[in-house]
C-alpha cells in the first residue's frame, strides 16, 4: 500500500517500522507511531462511518482524545467497541471497523487481565505538555515524590504536534527518568478527580502490542493516586464553529491537521481553506503550507480583517470547494478538499470541575476556563487555564511546580526552559454561528446530529437551562461527553436565549473524563476474589467426604454430606436420625465470635442484650437476644463468662461482622465512656458440634479428665479441659434438643479434635452432618433461625422468646421500642408451627390465608421433613398465630390450597427431657 | 461502514417527536391555592393531578433550580411493583398501572418499555425471600413469577449462571409487567400538561423557609420574596427535612450519595432490567443503546451530589460477576444523587404537625418508580387534607406508633 499521503520525512512515526492493519475490510499500511487515525489519513482515507441519527457522511474531525467522528469498533485481536481512532495506537494485525454510533460486545469471555494500584506522592501533574513537564521537572529538582501522567506514548502534547522544542522535551523526559522520587506514567490518563485530592487514572498496559500483549501483564491498571498537591496541565481542546455544513468530510480542526503534519508525517489534504477566529490557525497554515499543502485562502473572523467568511461547503462525500462570502455579499468559491476551522480553544477543565471548581466565562478568551477558586489543594497550568503562548505556559508551569513543592514542604529549583518569542499577536474573536444557511445543517454537536434549529427548537419550547436544552438535544451526551462541541452549544444557546454565556453556563463534567473499561474498574475482584471465601479449618475434609456446600454470608458451610446415591431429603433424614438416636457432628466453627473485655463489659453487654447478662456468674453461659431500636430482633446467640470483666458473645454466622460493626458504633458513638474492647475470634476458635443420646460417652472417652456426669457438667455451663490431648473449651449447649457439647479448640487443632471424635464415636456410628439438618433439628424444637424466620419486623415476643426480655432492666437496646401501640398491639405475627394435613412439603415462602373471605396471614418460614416426627411440619410467621393453634389455615401453592394445621412451634420433646441425655 | 446519505437513523438513534412547546417561565404570584415545593418528578406529578383530578389550578410548584434536575434527572429508571408488603405493593402497583396508560394520559412519549424485571436469588435464604415475595406479589394482584436459572438465562441469555462464580445464580423473580421509562420526558410530560392546566411551573426559586402562623402554614420565603399559599405540600427528597426543619418539623431522614453510570451506546446485548442485591447489580440496556447501571449507597450522610471511587470499582466488579460480556464496554459517565432513607425504608407521605403542611420525601431508591402513584394519592392528600387510602400506611405518625412498613429486603439497595 502506498501511504500517499505520508511526507517524504519528517513526523515523529518510524519510518522503519511498517505496521499491517484492515479497517472496513480494507488492508493498509502504517508506521509504529501512527494512530489509526493518522495511518487511514496516510492511505488517503478520511471518511468513516455516517452519523448516527441523520446518516450523513463524516469524516475524521480531530487528532486526539476529542474526536467526536472517528468512533471505530476493535475486531482483532479481540473485540472492543466505541475506540476514538485518534487514541488508537497502531499495532501490526489490528483490523477494526468504522461505527455508526454503536459498539458491538465480545460474545467471548475476554481474556486479558486487568489490576489496580494505589500510588501517593508530593506533587501530581497531570498533563506532559509544555507546562506540564515544566511543572513535573521544577516539582522534582526539589526532591519532592512527583508523580507525572500523560495519556500519550510519549511526553510533549502540544509540542509534539507543534513539532517545536522537542529536544528540550527529551532533556527533560531523561530528567524526570532518572528521578529518584518520580514516576512518569505515559499512556495513563486521568479520569477522575474525587474529593481530598484523590486521583484516579488508567495506564493502558498493553494495547498499543496487539497480539504480542504478553498474558502475564495486566492489559489496563487503575491507579488510585493520593496527592497532597496537583498541578493541572491538561492543556486546551481545539473548537469548531457553527455554520452551514460544516460536519462535512474534509472540514478539520487546525490544529489537528497541524498534528497530523508535524507528528505523523501525513497530509489530511492537499489543498485547505482556513476559517479561523484566532491566531493558532495561522501557525497550522503555516506548517501545512510547508509541507506542501496548498493554502487557497484564509478566512479570519475577526474585526480589523478583511471580512471573508464561509458560506457554504460544497462536496457531500468530501469537501469539494468552500464558498467564501464577504461583508458586501461577495461570494467566492475556492477548490478545497480541506476546511481548516479553529472556533478558538477550550481549557481542559473536566477535572477541575470534578474536583468542585467552578468554571467561568471569560469573554476575551472567549471560552470557560478555571475560576482559580477550587477547594481541594490543585493548580492549573498553562493552556488549561487559557495561555495558549508557549513561552507562558512553560513560564506557568515552571511556577506552578515550584508552588506546589512549597506547598508540600520541599524548595524547588529553576530548570532550563527553552527559548521562546514574546507572545505577540492578536487576540482571539468569540463567534459561534456563522450569518446565513441552513440552521438545520450547523452542527454542534457532530456525534449526536445535534444543530443549531434542534437547540432554537429546544429554546423555543421553553427551555432555559443549559441542562434542559443538553437533555432535549442530546447535546453533550455523546462518546466525546461535548470536548468539542460543548462550550459551542453553550455559545448559541446563549445567543438564542439572548443572555450572556457566562450567565447560562456549561452542563456539568462529570467521571471519567475519558470513557473506561469495565473490566479495568473491575480490576482483579473478579470470580474467587469478588468476595473473599472463607472455609474452615476442616473444610479440606469436608471436601474429602463428598459434602456439598452452601454459602452463608461469605463462608462455605457443608450443607449435607450424601452418601451413595443420596439426594438432599434422603441424606437430611439419615443425619437427623443419627443425631436424635446415636451420634453426630458439625463443624460450627462459622459462627461469630467477640472476646468482649473490660470493667464495664457486663454493663455494656446489659445495654446490647435484651436478658440481663451481668448477672451470669463465670463458668456459665446464657442464651440471649438483641434488638435494635425499633424493637425488631437483629440477632442471638450464646454468651460465656470467662471471668469478671470478660464474656465471649457469639453471633449468627451471616450476621457476625454485623454485630461487630453493631457494638463498635455503640461503644464508639453512643457510649464511649465504657470501658469496654471487642475483638473478633471467630477465626481463633475452632468448633465441633457433638450431638446426640451418645454424645456423652464419645465426650467421655476422649475427655478423661472431665466429669461429664449430669451433675458434674450441668446445662449450660461450660469448663477448660483436653480434650484428645487438645487445650479445649467445652461448652453445655444445644440448638437441637439433644444432649449436646459445642468443643471449642485453636484453629490449627480442628482436625485433630475432629478426626479424635470420629474415631471415638466409629462404635456409634457417629455421623456428620450439614447446615440442612442442623436446621431441622433447631426447627423440630422451635428455636428461629435469625434472618430466616425473622426478617426486621419480628419481635422477641413474637418468637416466643419474651423470657428472654427483661422487665428489670432500666434500658436496653429496643426497650422503649415495646411499648409502641403498634409494637405492643395484640395480634402481631407470631412464630408458630404448621403441619400440612396432606403432608406434603409446603414451599418455603408460601403464604398462609384464611378460609372465605380470604385473608392473608402471614407466611411459611422454614419447612422440612422430619424422621422424629415421620412427617413433614413448617414454621411459620402469622398474625394472631398462637390464638389460632389447633385450627386449619391455608397454604398457597402454585397449583391452588392445601390445608394446613396450625400447632406450637415445638413439634419435638416439648418438655425438653433430651435435654440432659 | 458509510451508508447513503441522509439514510435512516441508526437504531436507537433517532429522537422522539418532542412538543414544541412545553411550559411557560412565569413570575410568580402573590400566593397560591397550594404551592408545591420542589419541582422534581413528584412535585410535578402532584401539581398535575390537583389540577386534573380536583379542579385545584391555582397551584405553583417552585423548583430551586431546573425542572426535574435532582433524582429526578438521575435515576436508572427502573419501574416495577414487586414489593413484598401490602401497603407497598398497593402504592407501586398504582403507580404501575398509572404508568400504563401514562403515555395517552400526557399525550407525551416517555418511551416506557414493559421488558420485565428480573430480581436474582444467590443464596438459600435469598431463594426463600424471593419464594416469599412472588407468594404476596401475587396475592396482592401484582404478577410475579419464580424462575430456575434455565428460565432465567432465557429471559437474559447474557448473565452468567454458571455454578462456578462466588454467589451462583439460583434463580430469579420475574415481573414481566416491569420496565423502564425515560426520565426526563416523564418529568416534561408532567410539567407540560400541569402549565397547560394553569399551574406556574417557577424555576430558580428557592424556599427558604415555611411561614407559620398559629399551627397553620401560610406560605413559603423565597429567594424571589415571600409567597402566601392557602397548602404547601413538601415534595423535596432529602431536602424536605431541611425545608420542614424551619417550621420545627424534625423528620427521620437520612441522606446519602447513590451514585449510577452509562456505558457508550452498544448494539443490543440486554433485552430486560436484571437486578441482584446480595452481587450488588441493577442494569438495563436504554432505548439509545447505553447500558445504565446503578451502584451502592455511600454509607455517609450528606447532600453532595458526589460519591466515592470504590463504589464504582464495586459496581464493575458485581456487573461483570454476572455479565462477563460487558467486559470491554466503557464508562461513559458516572453521577451521583441523593437517596432521602427512612428507618424503615418506606416513604413518608401525608399529613404534618402543622395544619395544611404535607409531607412526601423519604423514596430512597424507590421513587421514580413511584411518580405517577405518588402524585396521584399526594394530589389527593393535598385536596381532601387527609390521605389516601394508598398513602394512609405511610404516615408520619408510624415512627411513633411502631407500624413501620420495613421494606429493606426488597428496596433494590442495600440501606
Amino acid at each position: 500500500m502506498s501511504q500517499e499521503f505520508r511526507t517524504a520525512q519528517g513526523g515523529l512515526v518510524d519510518r522503519g517500522t511498517p505496521l499491517s492493519f484492515r479497517f472496513d475490510g480494507r488492508e493498509y499500511q502504517g508506521f509504529r507511531g501512527d494512530t489509526l487515525a493518522s495511518a487511514l489519513l496516510a492511505n488517503g482515507v478520511l471518511r468513516v462511518a455516517d452519523s448516527l441519527r441523520l446518516g450523513r457522511p463524516r469524516g475524521i474531525f480531530a487528532a486526539g482524545i476529542e474526536e467526536p467522528n472517528a468512533i471505530v469498533q476493535i475486531e482483532e485481536p479481540f473485540p472492543e467497541p466505541m475506540l476514538t481512532a485518534t487514541t488508537v495506537e497502531l499495532y501490526d494485525g489490528l483490523v477494526a471497523r468504522s461505527l455508526r454510533g454503536h459498539g458491538r460486545l465480545a460474545d467471548r469471555p475476554d481474556p486479558a487481565r486487568y489490576d489496580s494500584t494505589h500510588a501517593h506522592c508530593d506533587v501530581l501533574v497531570i498533563g506532559g505538555g509544555p507546562a506540564g513537564l515544566a511543572a513535573a521537572a521544577t516539582a522534582a529538582s526539589s526532591g519532592a515524590r512527583v508523580i507525572l501522567l500523560d495519556d500519550q506514548p510519549r511526553l510533549g502534547g502540544s509540542l509534539l504536534g507543534a513539532g517545536e522544542h522537542l529536544d528540550w522535551v527529551d532533556t527533560v523526559a531523561a530528567g524526570l527518568a532518572a528521578a529518584d522520587e518520580t514516576r512518569v506514567l505515559t499512556r495513563t490518563t486521568a479520569f477522575g478527580y474525587y474529593d481530598d485530592n484523590h486521583v484516579v487514572a488508567v495506564e493502558r498496559r498493553t494495547n498499543h502490542l496487539g497480539a504480542l500483549a504478553p498474558a502475564h501483564l495486566s492489559r489496563e491498571r487503575v491507579w488510585r493516586i493520593r496527592a497532597r498537591q496537583v498541578v493541572l496541565a491538561t492543556g486546551a481542546h481545539e473548537r469548531s464553529l457553527a455554520f452551514a455544513d460544516n460536519d462535512r468530510p474534509g472540514v478539520m480542526l487546525a490544529g489537528a491537521a497541524r498534528t497530523y503534519v508535524n507528528r505523523y508525517g501525513v497530509l489530511p489534504g492537499r489543498r485547505a481553506v482556513v476559517l479561523t477566529t484566532n491566531d493558532s490557525a495561522y501557525a497550522a497554515a503555516r506548517d501545512l503550507a510547508a509541507a506542501g499543502v496548498e493554502i487557497a485562502a484564509i478566512a479570519d473572523l475577526r474585526p480589523g480583517a478583511d471580512g471573508w467568511t464561509v458560506a457554504r461547503v460544497h462536496g457531500e462525500e468530501r469537501v469539494s470547494a468552500v464558498v467564501l462570502r464577504n461583508e458586501d455579499g461577495t461570494e467566492r468559491e475556492v477548490d478545497a478538499d480541506l476546511l481548516l476551522v479553529s472556533g478558538g480553544w477550550n481549557p481542559v477543565g473536566a477535572l477541575y470541575s470534578q474536583a468542585g471548581g467552578r468554571l467561568a466565562y471569560d469573554p476575551e478568551l472567549g471560552a470557560f476556563r478555571p475560576d482559580g477558586n477550587c477547594r481541594q489543594a490543585l493548580l492549573v497550568a498553562g493552556a488549561a487555564g487559557g495561555s495558549y503562548d508557549i513561552g507562558v505556559c512553560l513560564a506557568e508551569g515552571a511556577a506552578a511546580g515550584e508552588r506546589a513543592a512549597d506547598a508540600a514542604g520541599f524548595t524547588a529549583r529553576a530548570i532550563v526552559l527553552p527559548e521562546t518569542l514574546d507572545p505577540a499577536g492578536t487576540p482571539p474573536a468569540a463567534v459561534w454561528t456563522l450569518p446565513g444557511g441552513d440552521a438545520a445543517t450547523q452542527f454542534v454537536d457532530l456525534q449526536r446530529d445535534v444543530t443549531v434549529a434542534d437547540l432554537a427548537r429546544a429554546t423555543g419550547t421553553g427551555m432555559r437551562s443549559a441542562e434542559h436544552v443538553k437533555r432535549y438535544t442530546t447535546a453533550g451526551t455523546a462518546h466525546d461527553q461535548g470536548k468539542t462541541g460543548g462550550t459551542l452549544t453553550s455559545g448559541v444557546v446563549a445567543e438564542l436565549l439572548g443572555v450572556e454565556v457566562g450567565a447560562l453556563g456549561t452542563t456539568t463534567f462529570r467521571p471519567p473524563y475519558a470513557p473506561v473499561s469495565f473490566a479495568a474498574l473491575a480490576g482483579r475482584d473478579r470470580g474467587l476474589l469478588f468476595d473473599p471465601v472463607r472455609v474452615t479449618a476442616l473444610h479440606g475434609w469436608h471436601v474429602s467426604r463428598g459434602a456439598l456446600f452452601e454459602n452463608v454470608g461469605q463462608w462455605k458451610r457443608p450443607w449435607y454430606y450424601p452418601r451413595d446415591g443420596e439426594d438432599l431429603s434422603a441424606a437430611v433424614l439419615r443425619e437427623c436420625r443419627a443425631a436424635r438416636e446415636g451420634v453426630a457432628m458439625m463443624d460450627a466453627s462459622t459462627l461469630g465470635k467477640i472476646d468482649v473485655q473490660g470493667p464495664d463489659a457486663g454493663e455494656f453487654l446489659d445495654r446490647l442484650y435484651t436478658n440481663l447478662i451481668s448477672t451470669l456468674k463465670p463458668g456459665a453461659i446464657r442464651y440471649g437476644v438483641m434488638c435494635r431500636p425499633d424493637g425488631m430482633v437483629f440477632d442471638d446467640g450464646t454468651v460465656i463468662r470467662l471471668a469478671e470483666e470478660r464474656f465471649l458473645v457469639t453471633t449468627t454466622t451471616g450476621n457476625a461482622a454485623a454485630v461487630l460493626d453493631w457494638v463498635e458504633e455503640w461503644l464508639q458513638t453512643e457510649w464511649p465512656q465504657l470501658r469496654v474492647r471487642c475483638t473478633s475470634v471467630t477465626e481463633q476458635w475452632a468448633t465441633v458440634a457433638l450431638v446426640g443420646p451418645r454424645s456423652r460417652e464419645v465426650l467421655a472417652a476422649v475427655a478423661p479428665g472431665l466429669d461429664v456426669s449430669r451433675a458434674g457438667f450441668g446445662f449450660m455451663t461450660w469448663r477448660d479441659t483436653e480434650v484428645a490431648g487438645l487445650r479445649a473449651r467445652v461448652c453445655r449447649i444445644s440448638f437441637s434438643g439433644e444432649l449436646a457439647y459445642e468443643i471449642n479448640v485453636s484453629w490449627w487443632d480442628a482436625l485433630a479434635l475432629w478426626e479424635a471424635l470420629i474415631e471415638a464415636g466409629s462404635a456409634h456410628g457417629i455421623t456428620p452432618y450439614g447446615t440442612e439438618t442442623m436446621h431441622v433439628l433447631r426447627a423440630e424444637k422451635g428455636y428461629p433461625i435469625i434472618g430466616q424466620d425473622t426478617d426486621g419486623t419480628v419481635t422477641p415476643h413474637d418468637l416466643g422468646l419474651g423470657w428472654a426480655v427483661s422487665k428489670k432492666k432500666a434500658d436496653f437496646i429496643g426497650k422503649r421500642s415495646f411499648s409502641r401501640t403498634d409494637t405492643a398491639r395484640p395480634g402481631r405475627k407470631q412464630l408458630v408451627g404448621l403441619l400440612p394435613d396432606g403432608g406434603e412439603l409446603l414451599p418455603e415462602g408460601a403464604h398462609l390465608v384464611t378460609g372465605a373471605p380470604q385473608r392473608v396471614l402471614g407466611h411459611v418460614t422454614s419447612s422440612y421433613r422430619s424422621a422424629a416426627l415421620g412427617r413433614t411440619f413448617a414454621l411459620a410467621l402469622i398474625s394472631g398465630g398462637r390464638d389460632l393453634i389447633g385450627q386449619t389455615v391455608w397454604a398457597t401453592l402454585d397449583d391452588g390450597l392445601a390445608p394446613v394445621t396450625v400447632t406450637g412451634s415445638v413439634l419435638y420433646d416439648p418438655e425438653g427431657t433430651r435435654r440432659d441425655g | 461502514m458509510a451508508g447513503p446519505v441522509g439514510s435512516r437513523p441508526a437504531p436507537g438513534g433517532d429522537l422522539p417527536e418532542h412538543p414544541d412547546r412545553l411550559w411557560r417561565n412565569p413570575e410568580p404570584k402573590a400566593s397560591y391555592d397550594v404551592i408545591v415545593v420542589g419541582g422534581g418528578g413528584h412535585g410535578l406529578a402532584t401539581a398535575y393531578y390537583l389540577a386534573k383530578n380536583h379542579g385545584i389550578t391555582d397551584v405553583a410548584v417552585l423548583e430551586r433550580g431546573w425542572l426535574a434536575g435532582g433524582n429526578m434527572a438521575r435515576n436508572t429508571t427502573i419501574i416495577r411493583s414487586n414489593y413484598l408488603w401490602d401497603e407497598s405493593a398497593g402504592i407501586y402497583e398504582h403507580s404501575l398501572k398509572l404508568w400504563e396508560s401514562l403515555e395517552q394520559e400526557l399525550d407525551y412519549p416517555i418511551l416506557f418499555s414493559q421488558r420485565g424485571v428480573l430480581n436474582l436469588a444467590h443464596s438459600l435464604q435469598d431463594v426463600r425471600d424471593s419464594v416469599r415475595r412472588v407468594h404476596a406479589n401475587r396475592l396482592n394482584g401484582v404478577d410475579a413469577e419464580w424462575l430456575d436459572p434455565s428460565q432465567v438465562r432465557e429471559i437474559c441469555p447474557i448473565v452468567n449462571i454458571s455454578p462456578d462464580v462466588r454467589y451462583p445464580v439460583h434463580g430469579a423473580t420475574y415481573q414481566p409487567r416491569a420496565g423502564i421509562a425515560k426520565h426526563d420526558y416523564v418529568a416534561w410530560g408532567y410539567a407540560r400538561a400541569a402549565d397547560a392546566l394553569g399551574v406556574d411551573l417557577i424555576q430558580n426559586c428557592e424556599v427558604q423557609g415555611l411561614r407559620v402562623s398559629n399551627g397553620r402554614v401560610t406560605g413559603v420565603h423565597t429567594n424571589l420574596g415571600d409567597i402566601g399559599a392557602g397548602k404547601v405540600a413538601l415534595s423535596a427528597a432529602g431536602h424536605t427535612s431541611v425545608v420542614a426543619a424551619t417550621a420545627g418539623i424534625d423528620l427521620p431522614l437520612q441522606s446519602h450519595p447513590l451514585q449510577a453510570l452509562v456505558s457508550e451506546l452498544l448494539e443490543p446485548v440486554h433485552p430486560t432490567v436484571v437486578m441482584s442485591n446480595a452481587v450488588h447489580v441493577y442494569v438495563s440496556q436504554a432505548h439509545k443503546g447505553e447500558l445504565v447501571m446503578g451502584a451502592g449507597i455511600d454509607t455517609w450522610n450528606g447532600y453532595g451530589q458526589r460519591g466515592a471511587f470504590h463504589i464504582i470499582e464495586r459496581q464493575m466488579s458485581a456487573a461483570l460477576e454476572l455479565f462477563p460480556v460487558f467486559a470491554r464496554a466503557h464508562v461513559l459517565r458516572t453521577w451521583g444523587g441523593i437517596v432521602d432513607v427512612t428507618p424503615d425504608a418506606s416513604p413518608i407521605v401525608g399529613l404534618s404537625p402543622v395544619e395544611n403542611l404535607y409531607l412526601n420525601c423519604g423514596w430512597g431508591t424507590g421513587g421514580f418508580k413511584a411518580t405517577p402513584g405518588v402524585g396521584w394519592c399526594y394530589a389527593h392528600t393535598v385536596a381532601h387534607g387527609e390521605p389516601h387510602p394508598l398513602n394512609a400506611p405511610f404516615s408520619l405518625e408510624r415512627f411513633v406508633t411502631g407500624a413501620l412498613v420495613d421494606e429493606h429486603g426488597a428496596a433494590a439497595v442495600a440501606h
